[in-house]
C-alpha cells in the first residue's frame, strides 16, 4: 500500500502496456523484463487483506481481496507473466506485447477481484484481449479460430453476467464471491458455474481451446495455455468446492484429453488437449472438496503453469525456428535443437508426474484425496489419465518431433536451429522451477491455501515411488511395442467445435439456398394469388367507374342543364318583378287559407 | 554441440540402452515385490498389493488407450486436412 491507495498488480501491467509503444526502442527489452519483475515483485510483497473497495452505484466493488487462495493463483501468473514475456522478448510488434500483458491483467484481476462484478469485468477483459494473441498469427484461418474463440467466450460471459444478475437479484443486492451453497445450487449459480467451467474447458465446452491454442502466435500460446483455465480453476476452487457434479466432469475430461491426444498431428494442439486433461484432475479436486484435494487442486494449477508453459515453449520454439508443428512434417530434430529437446522432455517428465519432477508432487495429492474419499473408480481413471499423459506429453511429442523418421522438408530442416537466447533463457527457467518444485516439496506447499495439511503430505513414500515408476515405465514399453499404431497421419479429429463450424456453413448454405427459394416462391404466390387479382379487380373497377358512375354523374349533369335551362324560360325580366309575383302569389295563399279555416 | 554428440553416443548402442532400460524395468518390478522395500500400507484395494499390479495397469492401460482411441478416430472423427475448407 502507497498510503491508502492499494496498488493492483493489474494497474502496473496496464499501464506499462500504455506506456510500451512510447518507449525508445533501445529500452525496449528493459522495458519488457521490468513491467512485469515490477508485478511479481508487487504481488510478492502484498499483505493479507481486503484492499481497493470502490463505491460503485449502490454497491462496493472489491479489487483487492488478498488470501491464501488467491495469493497462490497470483504468485504464479505473476512468475509466469515474467517467463513468457522472455520468451518472446525478441518480438518486435508492440501490439502483442500489450494484448498478452492486457490479458494478464484481466486473470490478476479476477483472482483478486473480491465481488462478481468486478469478476465480471475482468473476466471479459480476458477474452477480449487474449483472442488477438490469436489474431496476431495472421494466418488466413487465424481469422477464424479468433472470431470462434470470441464468440464462445462471450457467451460464457452472458451465461455468467445473468447469473451474477440473478444472484444479486436473489441476495438483495449483495455480489460478494464467496462459496456458493453447492449441496442446493440456486439457477443463478449454476449460470455462474456454467460460465466458470466454459473457461475451463469441461467438455462439452471444451472444443475452444484447441481450436484457438493451436493457432494462436508462438509466444501467444504460452500466455494462453497459462491463463484462462487457470483463472477458471481458481474460480471453482473460491465459488464451488465440493460440487459433486464436478468429480465426473473432471474425470471425464482428464480421459477425454488423453484420448484426442492420441489421435492429434498438431503437436501444439496435442499439448492443448492434454491441458484439457490435466485441468480434469483440478476440476475433479474441487468437486472432490476436502481440504487435501483443493490443495492439490491449487498445486497442479501451480505446477501445470510452469510444466505446460515449457511444453508450449518448447513447440513453440520448433514451430518459431521451422514453421512447422505437425508431426507429419517434422522428425528427427535431434541433431538441430538438442537443447530444445532437453527442456521439452523435462515438461513432459513434469506433466507426467516422474519422481523428482513438479507433477509427481501436486497430481498425486488429488489422487490421494479421490482413493481416501474411498472413490476407487476416481483414482484408478486418473492414474489411467497419467498414463495417456505419459504416453502423449512425454513420449510421442518427444519422439516424433526429435526422433523418428524425418519428414522435414529440405528448407524446414535447414530452418532448423536452436532458438535465439531469451526464448532458451525463459525455457531454462521453466525448466529448474519444475524441478525445483519436485525435490523441493516446501516451497509449493507452503504457498497451499491450507499449508499445514500440506505439509504433513508426504509424496516421496516408497510405495509412491514405486507406483509411479512402474506405470510410467510400461507405459512406455507399452509405446515402443505399439509405435507403429502411434504414427502420426495427417488428418484432424473433428470435436464439438464441428457442431458451430459446420453449423455456421449450413447458416451460410441456407442463406443462399433454400432462402433465395422460399423467397421466390412467395414472390410467385404473390403475383398469382395476389397481383393478378387485383390488376382485374382494378380493371373491373375502371369499367364500372367508367361506365356506371361516370354515366351517373353525366346523367345528373345532363338533367342539371335541362333543368337549368327550363328554368332559363321561366325566368322573364327583373329580380323585383319576380319577388312581387312570388309575395303576391304567397299571399294570395295565406288569405286563401285563413277564408277556408 | 556436446547435447547431441552424447544423443548420437547412445543412438550408436541402442541395443545396450535397451537391454540396460529392460534390466531396470525388471529390477523395478522386484523391488516391488519385496515387502520390506516398498511398504503397501497406503494401497487402497488388496490388487494393488500383487507385486508389479501398477507395471501391469500401465502397459494394459496404454494399449487400452492406443486402441480404443484409434477405434474411435477411425469411426469417423479423424478426417482430411481439409474437412473444414471445403
Amino acid at each position: 500500500m502507497i498510503g491508502d491507495f492499494w496498488v493492483h498488480p493489474s494497474l502496473i501491467l496496464i499501464l506499462g502496456a500504455l506506456l510500451l509503444p512510447l518507449v525508445p526502442a533501445r529500452l525496449k527489452r528493459g522495458w519488457l523484463l521490468l513491467v512485469p519483475l515490477l508485478v511479481f515483485a508487487r504481488i510478492w510483497t502484498m499483505s493479507k487483506g481486503d484492499f481497493g473497495a470502490v463505491f460503485f452505484l449502490d454497491w462496493v466493488l472489491t479489487f483487492g481481496r488478498v488470501d491464501a487462495l488467491s495469493h497462490v493463483f497470483g504468485y504464479i501468473m505473476g512468475l509466469m507473466c515474467v517467463v513468457a514475456t522472455l520468451y518472446g522478448l525478441h518480438v518486435k510488434e508492440d501490439a502483442q506485447h500489450i494484448a498478452a500483458w492486457v490479458y494478464v491483467a484481466g486473470s490478476l484481476g479476477v483472482i483478486y477481484a473480491g465481488d462478481l462484478l468486478t469478476l465480471f469485468v475482468f473476466w471479459e477483459l480476458m477474452a477480449l484481449s487474449s483472442v488477438f494473441l490469436i489474431w496476431f498469427r495472421r494466418r488466413p484461418q487465424s481469422l477464424g479460430a479468433g472470431f470462434r474463440y470470441l464468440l464462445v467466450h462471450l457467451t460464457g460471459g452472458v451465461a455468467l453476467l445473468a447469473g451474477i444478475i440473478l444472484h444479486s437479484q436473489a441476495t438483495g443486492g449483495n455480489l460478494a464471491f464467496t462459496t456458493f451453497d453447492v449441496a442446493h445450487p440456486t439457477p443463478a449459480a449454476w449460470l455462474i458455474l456454467i460460465g466458470f467451467i466454459l473457461n475451463a474447458a469441461v467438455p462439452p465446452l471444451h472444443a475452444w481451446l484447441p481450436d484457438a491454442y493451436g493457432e494462436a502466435t508462438f509466444n501467444g500460446s504460452i500466455f494462453l495455455c497459462a491463463f484462462t483455465t487457470k483463472t477458471a480453476v481458481y474460480a471453482l476452487c473460491r465459488g464451488f468446492p465440493g460440487m459433486e457434479i464436478l468429480v465426473p466432469l473432471g474425470v471425464a475430461m482428464a480421459l477425454y484429453g488423453v484420448v484426442y491426444a492420441v489421435l492429434e498431428n498438431d503437436c501444439r494442439r496435442l499439448l492443448a488437449y492434454h491441458i484439457i486433461s490435466q485441468v480434469g484432475y483440478m476440476v475433479a479436486g474441487v468437486g472432490l472438496g476436502t481440504q487435501m484435494a483443493i490443495n492439490g487442486a491449487c498445486a497442479h494449477a501451480f505446477a501445470h503453469i510452469l510444466y505446460k508453459g515449457l511444453l508450449f515453449m518448447g513447440c513453440g520454439a520448433v514451430l518459431h525456428m521451422t514453421g512447422e508443428s505437425k508431426f507429419t512434417a517434422l522428425g528427427g530434430l535431434w541433431k538441430k535443437m538438442p537443447w530444445t529437446f532437453v527442456f521439452t522432455l523435462i515438461g513432459g517428465l513434469s506433466i507426467s508426474a516422474f519422481p523428482l519432477f513438479s507433477g509427481f508432487v501436486s497430481k498425486s495429492m488429488i489422487v490421494a484425496a479421490g482413493f481416501e474419499q474411498h472413490r476407487l473408480w476416481v483414482g484408478f481413471l486418473l492414474m489411467l489419465a497419467s498414463v495417456g499423459t505419459f504416453l502423449h506429453t512425454g513420449l510421442k511429442v518427444p519422439y516424433f518431433i526429435w526422433f523418428g523418421k524425418s519428414h522435414c522438408q529440405p528448407e524446414t530442416w535447414e530452418r532448423a536451429k536452436e532458438p535465439p537466447w531469451n526464448m532458451t533463457a525463459a525455457m531454462v527457467i521453466a525448466s529448474v522451477l519444475c524441478i525445483f518444485i519436485g525435490c523441493y516439496t516446501p516451497y509449493l506447499y507452503q504457498l497451499l491455501p491450507d499449508p499445514q495439511a500440506a505439509q504433513a503430505f508426504h509424496p516421496y513414500t516408497s510405495y509412491h515411488l514405486s507406483e509411479t515408476l512402474q506405470l510410467l515405465l510400461f507405459t512406455a514399453v507399452g509405446f515402443f511395442l505399439l509405435l507403429k499404431k502411434l504414427e502420426p497421419t495427417p488428418t484432424i479429429s473433428l470435436d464439438l467445435d464441428s457442431f458451430y463450424r459446420t453449423g455456421g456453413r449450413a447458416f451460410l448454405w441456407l442463406a443462399r439456398k433454400p432462402v433465395p427459394f422460399v423467397d421466390n416462391c412467395v414472390g410467385e404466390i404473390y403475383r398469382a394469388l395476389g397481383l393478378v387479382p387485383l390488376m382485374l379487380t382494378s380493371r373491373l373497377v375502371g369499367v364500372f367507374d367508367n361506365r356506371v358512375i361516370d354515366g351517373v354523374v353525366d346523367g345528373f349533369a345532363s338533367t342539371i342543364r335541362g333543368v337549368g335551362s327550363r328554368l332559363r324560360a321561366a325566368q322573364r325580366g327583373s329580380v323585383q318583378e319576380n319577388l312581387t309575383l312570388v309575395f303576391a302569389v304567397g299571399i294570395l295563399l295565406i288569405l286563401a287559407l285563413l277564408y277556408l279555416f | 554441440m556436446k547435447l547431441a554428440r552424447l544423443i548420437e553416443f547412445l543412438r550408436n548402442r541402442l541395443k545396450t540402452v535397451v537391454r540396460v532400460c529392460l534390466a531396470l524395468l525388471a529390477l523395478l518390478v522386484l523391488l516391488d515385490a519385496i515387502p520390506g522395500l516398498v511398504d503397501k500400507e497406503p494401497a487402497h484395494t488388496t490388487a494393488e498389493h500383487f507385486p508389479g499390479f501398477w507395471s501391469l495397469f500401465g502397459f494394459i492401460g496404454c494399449g487400452v488407450l492406443i486402441i480404443v482411441s484409434k477405434w474411435f478416430g477411425h469411426a469417423g472423427i479423424m478426417q482430411r486436412e481439409d474437412y473444414y475448407d471445403r
